[in-house]
């Protein structure tokens, strides 16, 4: 990482009381591979659509490749890749002559016939754009951000609606990009999809970044066992690194059986689950409900 | 990548490369668009020999009939469909389905993409025109201009009209909180004007009141130009201020114009209501 291809400091956008994003840090080094990781509505899209310069913020200061994108100029562009999360279903133009005219837009874009290659569309480059299933539209736009040879790709929500299948050989094509050196963000609510394409994952929820680490970092914090018992008829639960310590501590202490032992290892999920679940229980601390009261929908 | 073979798309892009490319885009999706296409060239074929057809023989003038009346104003609001009400719906479409935004994340010059945009208008304009005109001739006895100065009419009523059309068209497109409130807003305001401007009625009998409200609009001096170069000289007479008023014409649409792209300008947004 040479130097960083993105910088966020302190980025707030709010819709009326919505604070949509909530305080943001966050930098992207050049050439990375970094995944925004969260659930709907945690902030992602609002995050990457501020980066792209299609959204306004509140307050904050963003630098993308050097440039504000609220005041980037037309240069800008052409050194960044955009896939939106929406995909456009009424086009009227095929694959190849979407390709062809968007990389006449670039001063060194990608030959045509090489990206329809690399997108696996060659067979379908002229085909009635009505045609394309929807996962082959996708890998249309994949194509139409990376013709023109960008430093920098947004992909905002790749594969959301796709079977299994279809992700993987998208996580393909998105690998086979890496190679290229140019830098890719992207969102995503999978889990599996940011552990398996990026360098480092950042977990929003609510609007703020609630673990940025590496997908080995994380899995780390899922080596944490949580080890669970009675004691003199009350129930115990203690998380540790070193569940074997622990339990020869308990044991010690332990003549004969320890009373509804568990050793769980909880899952790179867990792990993720947990941190959103913490930030959306925080942010809603503004009207806290009582949380040992099953709630009405529970017990209609 | 250590070496890159040059290769002709390296050639760095001009703004009149990407005009052009961008017309051609704007025009392929305009022919391959079934909508658009049947209601700039089917629809106002069929209005112009269905009406042609009922009321056509009836004289308005010694030598004028309804169905020669009705060229004009055909050709009048054909500029206002294709400008206005078509350009409007289409762009508030792409706005709403992220279209534009797409466009916008591009390094295509928002100068280019306009450029494109009127001069698909203009290309689909004088299309739809020389139809109207084609059948009117072979139909309805009614006489292309004769002479340079008709001709010279035609070309600044056609031009002043469809740059106001266009600006209008594009500034109403933000207005429209979405695409589907596009038609229920647009159509019936074009309706108005063509019944009250002296298309589908003519104007000198639409009630004195009307004829004040629409002459605060285009369509009105539009479909009169179009009659001053269709219809006979002597048929200035029969205005309702018995003359062409060619001067009023101009002034009305370039202001028209200066109004339409102000708003345009100020108003025009890449991205839908709802993203910011």
């Amino acid at each position: 990482m040479s130097d960083a291809a993105i910088t966020i400091a302190g980025l707030h956008k709010h819709y009326g009381d919505l604070h949509a994003v909530d305080g943001l840090d966050l930098e992207i080094g050049t050439g990375e591979v970094f995944a925004l990781l969260g659930p709907n509505g945690a902030g992602k899209s609002t995050t990457v659509e501020i980066l792209e310069g299609f959204r306004r913020r509140t307050s904050g200061e963003v630098s993308v490749l050097g440039t504000d994108p609220q005041h980037a100029p037309k240069e800008w562009r052409t050194r960044v890749g955009v896939m939106l999360q929406s995909t456009s279903e009424h086009g009227a133009l095929t694959a190849r002559e979407a390709l062809k005219y968007t990389a006449g837009l670039y001063p060194n874009a990608r030959d045509v016939d090489e990206t329809l290659a690399a997108v696996g569309l060659t067979e379908k480059a002229n085909a009635k754009p009505a045609t394309l299933s929807g996962g082959q539209r996708r890998r249309l736009d994949v194509g139409l951000a990376v013709i023109g040879r960008p430093e920098l790709v947004f992909l905002d929500e790749p594969t959301t609606g796709f079977d299994p299948e279809a992700r993987r050989q998208f996580w393909d094509l998105i690998e086979s990009l890496r190679g290229d050196g140019s830098t890719i963000v992207l969102t995503t609510h999978y889990l599996d999809e940011a552990d398996h394409l990026a360098d480092r994952i950042g977990i929003i929820a609510a609007g703020r970044l609630v673990a940025l680490d590496t997908p080995a970092g994380l899995r780390r914090r899922a080596a944490d066992a949580r080890v669970a018992w009675v004691e003199d008829g009350t129930p115990r639960e203690v998380e540790t690194d070193a569940p074997t310590a622990l339990l020869r501590d308990l044991l010690a202490r332990h003549d004969g059986e320890v009373e509804a032992l568990e050793v769980v290892h909880p899952s790179l999920e867990d792990v993720y689950l947990r941190l959103i679940g913490d930030a959306t229980r925080a942010g809603e601390s503004a009207a806290p409900a009582d949380p040992t009261q099953p709630s009405k929908e529970a017990t209609a | 990548m250590t070496t890159t073979a040059p290769r002709a798309s390296s050639t760095a892009p001009t703004w009149a490369s990407m005009t052009r490319a961008r017309i051609v885009v704007e025009l392929k999706e305009f022919l391959r668009s079934r909508e658009q296409m049947v209601f700039i060239f089917f629809f106002p074929v069929m209005l112009l020999t269905l009406f042609g057809a009922v009321f056509g023989d009836a004289n308005i003038a010694p030598d004028v009939t309804f169905a020669q009346y009705f060229l004009p104003g055909m050709v009048a609001s054909g500029i206002l469909n294709t400008g206005f009400q078509s350009l409007a719906m289409s762009l508030a479409v792409d706005r709403d389905e992220d279209v534009l935004k797409r466009i916008h994340g591009t390094p295509l010059p928002q100068t280019a993409f306009f450029t494109a945009k009127i001069v698909q208008v203009l290309i689909v304009s004088v299309i739809q025109i020389a139809l109207l005109i084609a059948i009117g001739v072979a139909l309805y006895d009614a006489a292309m201009p004769s002479d340079a100065e008709h001709w010279w009419t035609f070309t600044w009523v056609f031009l002043l009209g469809t740059a106001a059309s266009t600006t209008l068209g594009i500034a109403t497109s933000s207005l429209l909180r979405n695409a589907k409130a596009g038609s229920a807003i647009i159509t019936p305001v074009v309706l108005v004007l063509q019944f009250t401007s002296g298309v589908f009625l003519v104007y000198t009998e639409v009630p004195t009141f009307l004829q004040r409200f629409a002459e605060i609009f285009p369509l009105k001096w539009l479909a009169q130009g179009m009659r001053s170069v269709f219809l006979p000289e002597d048929f200035a007479m029969a205005e309702a201020r018995g003359s062409w008023e060619h001067p009023a014409t101009a002034i009305v649409l370039a202001l028209w114009v200066v109004v339409g792209l102000f708003l345009a300008v100020r108003t025009f947004r890449w991205t839908r209501h709802d993203d910011n």
